[in-house]
C-alpha cells in the first residue's frame, strides 16, 4: 500500500487484493442452495448460514471501505466522482427491478395495456386498503424524511456537525415509524397473500418497496453514527450524499406506489374502458 | 521511457501469490484472464451438450436419448451456459476487463474489489445452472422459461428454482461489472482520450453495460415473481389465480431482446478493431460507427415483441413491432457498410484475426438477412419456432459472437501471454471451423421452411437428408473446436515471444504501446492523447512503442 502511494501518478484508487468478494459469492451459493433447500421442505434456519455469511461479508467489506475513507489519500475526488457515478447508476438498476412490478400490476389492471386485463379492478371480492387513511399516513411521514435528509444534507455542507447528526436520526425515525405503520397495515389487510393476482401485485410491490425503505434505513443509521464519529466534513460526505439519493429514490417508488396501487387502483373504475 | 519505468517497478510489486492471487484480485487483468477461463470451461461444457444434440438429430427416430425431458434438459442448459456462461464472459468480463482499461489508458478499472465479485458470481451462477440440470429431472423449459411449463404444477422438483437462481446471482454480478465498466470509462480516461477518440472497442462495452444496467434487473423482477409464483402461493403467471401467462413472455423478452445485443455490440468492436489494424486504415466513419451502437441499443428496447407474434396480440402491435424491427436493420447497416469500406483501398494483411472478422461479416450478414424476414409479423407466424428461426440466430447471434470472440483471442493473445499464436494452424482451424459451422446451420433454414420445429429430439423421415448434413457439419465443428483448444495450449506453452505490437503500423490503440505480455500494472503513468490531431479520424491513437 505505501509504496503505491508513493509511486502513483495517477488520482485513482489501486485497491488492495481482498477476501471479501469471494466470501460474499460463497454467501450467495449458500443461501440459493439453502433457500431452495426451505422451499422444498426444508427448514428455515436452512437459510440461515448463507445469511450470517452475507452479513459478514457487508460488514467486513464496508468496513475496509470506511477505512479506506478515512486514510483520507486512496478518495480523492475523482475516486468519489466514480463512487458517486456508480451509486446513481445502482439506482438508476434499481428502477428498473420496480419497473417490473408496475409492469405486473398495469398488466392485470389495465385493459388500456391488456385486452384479457380485469375488466373490473379491484378483482371481484377484494376489498381494497382506503388510499386517504394510513397510506396517505404514510405519504405524508415519507415525504416528510425527504424534507429533514434535506436539511440535513444543508448541515453536511455546512459541516455543521450537531444537525448532521440530529437529522440524519429524524430521517431514520421516519424511516422505522414508516415501516411500522406498514407492518400494522399488512397485519389488517381483508385480503391474504395467496388470494390471486391483486395480493401478489400488492404484497410484492409494495413488499419490496418496504424492504428497500429498510435497506434505506440502515444506510441512514450508519450515517449517523459515522457522522457522530466525525467522518464527514463539509466536502466529502460521499456516504451520506449516497443515502440521501438512495432516500429520496424510495421516495419517488412510494409516491408511484400510492397514486397507482392504493389511489387508482381502488377507484374500481377502470371496467369502463373494458371492450 | 515511463512504461519501461511502470515495468521495472512491477517486478518488485508485492501481490499475493498462489490461490490467493485469483481469488483475492483487483487486478483487472488477471479477473479478465479468469474470465476468458472460465468462458472455456463453460464453453467445453455447453459446446458437448450441443453435440450430443445433433448426434441425437442426425437420423430420424430416437438413438441416444430416450427420456424426452433429458433432451429438454440439454437445450435449456445448452442456451443458458452459451448465453451466459461463454459469450458475456468472455466478451464483456474477459477482453472487456483486459483492454478496456488499456485502451483509454487507465490504471485499472473504477472499483477493482467489485471486479472480483462480479466474477465470482458469475461463476457461482455457473456451479447453480450446472447444480440445475443434475438435480431432479432437470429444468425442460427451454432458456424462454415460460409458464406455466416453468410453474410449480409442470416442474415439481427444485431444478428451476436452481435455474432462477443461477440466472439472479449471474446477474447480479453483471450488473455490479456494468457500473464498473460505465463508471471506468466515463471517469478514468486519459488525458486527451476525449468520448469521441475512443476506440469502437470501449464504446460497445459502454454501450453494452447501460444495455445489462437497464435490461437484467427487469429479468430479476420476472424471476422473483416466478419464484414466489412457484413457491410461495402468488398468481402473476397463473390464470387460475387471475394472472397471466403472456406477463412472463412480456418481461422476459423486454430483457431477452436488449440480451442478444448484449451477446453482438462487444462483437461490433471487437470487429471493428480487427478489420482496422488488418486493413492498416482507421475505421470508416468513426462517429457513425460509434452512434450506430447506440442507435441499435436504444431501438432494442422497444422490439421485444417481435419473439411474441404468435401469441394472440393485436395486429396493431404486431404492426407496430415488425416497423420497429425493420428499423434496427438501418444502423446495422452502417456497421456492415463502414467495414466494408473501411476494407476498401486497404492493404489487407489476411492473419487469423482479420478471417475471423470477415467470417463475422459473412455470418453476420446471413443472420441479419433472415433477420429481416422473420421481423416481418405475417411470415414470422409461419417460422415461429421452427428451424429457420434456430439458423436465424445461431448465425446471427451465436456464432458470429464465436467467431469475435475467436478473432479476438488471436488479436490480443500476444498481449495478454507475451506468446504469439501459430499463423498457419490458426488459419486451418479458421477454414476448418468455419466450414463447418456453416454445413451446420445453412441447412437448417431450408429445414425450417420446410416446418420442422424446433426442441423436439424426433423429426419425419422427410427431414432426415438436411438432418444429417447439419450433423456432419456439427462433427466438422466440433474438429474446428478440438483444434482451437491445440492451438491454444501450443500458444501457452511453445508460442513465439511476442513483440509489444506484432500487427505494425495498423494497430493504434493504447495496448499496443505497453510491453507484452502486460505487466501487471500498466498505465500507472497516464498517457496523453492526441493534441492537435482531427478527432475523428485519429480515434485513440498515439505512435507505436517502437
Amino acid at each position: 500500500m505505501a509504496s503505491q502511494t508513493a509511486t502513483k501518478s495517477h488520482p485513482y484508487h489501486m485497491v488492495d487484493p481482498s477476501p471479501w468478494p469471494a466470501l460474499g459469492t460463497v454467501s450467495a451459493l449458500s443461501l440459493a442452495i439453502g433457500g431452495i433447500w426451505f422451499m422444498h421442505g426444508g427448514p428455515l434456519w436452512a437459510i440461515a448460514p448463507g445469511f450470517i455469511l452475507l452479513f459478514s461479508t457487508f460488514f467486513f467489506w464496508w468496513r475496509d471501505v470506511v477505512r479506506e475513507s478515512r486514510a483520507g489519500v486512496f478518495h480523492t475526488e475523482a475516486v468519489n466522482h466514480g463512487l458517486r457515478v456508480g451509486f446513481l447508476l445502482f439506482i438508476a438498476s434499481e428502477v428498473m427491478f420496480f419497473f417490473a412490478f408496475f409492469w405486473a400490476f398495469f398488466n392485470a389492471s389495465s385493459p388500456l395495456f391488456n385486452r384479457v386485463a380485469h375488466t373490473t379492478w379491484p378483482p371481484e371480492g377484494i376489498v381494497p386498503f382506503y388510499a386517504w387513511g394510513l397510506p396517505f399516513l404514510n405519504t405524508l411521514i415519507l415525504l416528510t424524511s425527504g424534507a429533514t435528509v434535506t436539511v440535513a444534507h444543508h448541515a453536511f455542507r455546512l459541516g455543521d456537525r450537531p444537525k448532521m447528526v440530529f437529522w440524519t436520526g429524524v430521517t431514520a425515525a421516519l424511516g422505522i415509524i414508516f415501516l411500522l405503520l406498514q407492518a400494522f397495515e399488512y397485519s389488517h389487510a381483508a385480503f391474504g397473500f395467496r388470494d390471486g393476482i391483486y395480493p401478489s401485485t400488492f404484497f410484492m410491490a409494495t413488499g419490496f418497496h418496504g424492504f428497500h425503505v429498510f435497506v434505506g434505513t440502515c444506510f441512514l443509521i450508519v450515517c449517523y453514527f459515522r457522522a457522530r464519529a466525525g467522518d464527514f466534513t463539509s466536502q466529502k460526505h460521499v456516504g451520506f450524499e449516497a443515502a440521501a439519493w438512495y432516500w429520496h429514490f424510495v421516495d419517488a417508488v412510494w409516491l408511484f406506489l400510492f397514486v397507482v396501487i392504493y389511489w387508482w387502483g381502488s377507484l374500481g373504475f377502470t371496467g369502463v374502458y373494458s371492450h | 521511457m515511463a512504461y519501461g519505468a511502470a515495468a521495472a517497478h512491477d517486478e518488485h510489486e508485492h501481490h499475493p501469490t498462489g490461490w490467493k492471487r485469483w481469488v483475492y484480485s483487483t487486478n483487472h487483468k488477471d479477473i479478465g484472464t479468469m474470465y476468458i477461463v472460465l468462458s472455456m470451461i463453460a464453453a467445453l461444457v455447453g459446446g458437448l451438450m450441443s453435440w450430443y444434440i445433433r448426434l441425437e438429430l442426425a437420423d430420424p427416430g430416437l438413438q441416444f436419448i430416450h427420456d424426452t425431458q433429458f433432451y429438454n434438459v440439454l437445450v435449456t442448459a445448452h442456451g443458458f451456459i452459451m448465453v451466459f456462461f461463454v459469450v458475456m464472459p468472455a466478451m464483456i468480463g474477459g477482453f472487456g476487463n483486459w483492454f478496456v482499461p488499456l485502451m483509454i489508458g487507465a490504471p485499472d478499472m473504477a472499483f477493482p474489489r467489485m471486479n472480483n465479485i462480479s466474477f465470482w458470481l458469475t461463476a457461482a451462477g455457473f456451479v447453480l445452472l450446472i447444480l440445475s440440470a443434475l438435480v431432479g429431472d432437470g429444468p425442460g423449459t427451454g432458456w424462454t422459461v415460460y409458464p406455466p411449463l416453468s410453474s410449480i404444477a409442470y416442474h415439481p422438483g427444485p431444478s428451476v428454482d436452481f435455474g432462477i437462481l443461477a440466472l439472479h446471482v449471474a446477474g447480479a454480478g453483471s450488473i455490479l461489472g456494468a457500473i464498473n465498466f460505465i463508471v471506468t470509462i466515463f471517469n478514468m480516461r486519459a488525458p486527451g482520450m476525449t468520448m469521441h477518440r475512443m476506440p469502437l472497442f470501449v464504446w460497445s462495452i459502454l454501450v453494452t453495460a447501460f444495455l445489462l444496467l437497464l435490461a437484467l434487473p427487469v429479468l430479476a423482477g420476472a424471476l422473483t415473481m416466478l419464484l414466489t409464483d412457484r413457491n410461495f402461493g402468488t398468481h402473476f403467471y397463473e390464470v387460475a389465480g387471475g394472472g397471466d401467462p403472456l406477463l412472463w413472455q412480456h418481461l422476459f423478452w423486454f430483457f431477452g431482446h436488449p440480451e442478444v445485443y448484449i451477446i453482438i455490440l462487444p462483437a461490433f468492436g471487437i470487429i471493428s478493431q480487427i478489420v482496422s489494424t488488418f486493413s492498416k486504415k482507421p475505421i470508416f466513419g468513426y462517429l457513425g460507427m460509434a452512434y450506430a451502437m447506440m442507435a441499435i441499443g436504444v431501438v432494442g428496447f422497444v422490439v421485444w415483441a417481435h419473439h411474441m407474434f404468435t401469441t394472440g396480440i393485436g395486429v396493431n402491435t404486431r404492426a407496430y413491432f415488425t416497423v420497429a424491427t425493420l428499423i434496427i436493420a438501418v444502423p446495422t447497416g452502417i456497421k456492415i457498410f463502414s467495414w466494408l469500406a473501411t476494407m476498401w483501398g486497404g492493404s489487407i494483411d489476411f492473419k487469423a484475426p482479420m478471417l475471423y472478422a470477415m467470417g463475422f461479416i459473412w455470418l453476420f450478414v446471413l443472420g441479419g438477412v433472415t433477420g429481416v424476414v422473420l421481423a416481418n409479423a405475417g411470415i414470422d407466424l409461419s417460422f415461429h419456432d421452427t428451424y429457420y428461426v434456430v439458423a436465424h440466430f445461431h448465425y446471427v447471434m451465436a456464432i458470429a459472437a464465436i467467431f469475435a470472440m475467436f478473432g479476438a483471442w488471436y488479436y490480443w493473445i500476444g498481449k495478454m501471454s507475451g506468446r504469439q499464436y501459430p499463423e498457419g494452424l490458426a488459419k486451418l482451424q479458421f477454414w476448418v471451423f468455419f466450414v463447418g459451422v456453416n454445413v451446420l446451420f445453412f441447412p437448417q433454414h431450408f429445414l425450417g421452411l420446410a416446418g420442422m420445429p424446433r426442441r423436439i429430439p424426433d423429426y419425419p423421415d422427410v427431414y432426415a437428408g438436411w438432418n444429417m448434413v447439419s450433423s456432419i457439419g456439427a462433427a466438422i465443428t466440433m474438429v474446428g473446436t478440438l483444434m482451437f483448444f491445440y492451438v491454444v495450449f501450443h500458444t501457452l506453452m511453445a508460442g513465439k515471444k511476442a513483440a509489444a505490437n506484432p500487427w505494425g503500423a495498423g494497430a493504434t490503440t493504447l495496448e499496443w504501446t505497453v510491453p507484452s505480455p502486460a505487466p501487471f500494472h500498466t498505465h500507472e503513468e497516464m498517457p496523453v492523447i492526441g493534441g492537435g490531431g482531427h478527432a475523428h479520424g485519429g480515434h485513440g491513437q498515439v505512435k507505436p512503442a517502437e
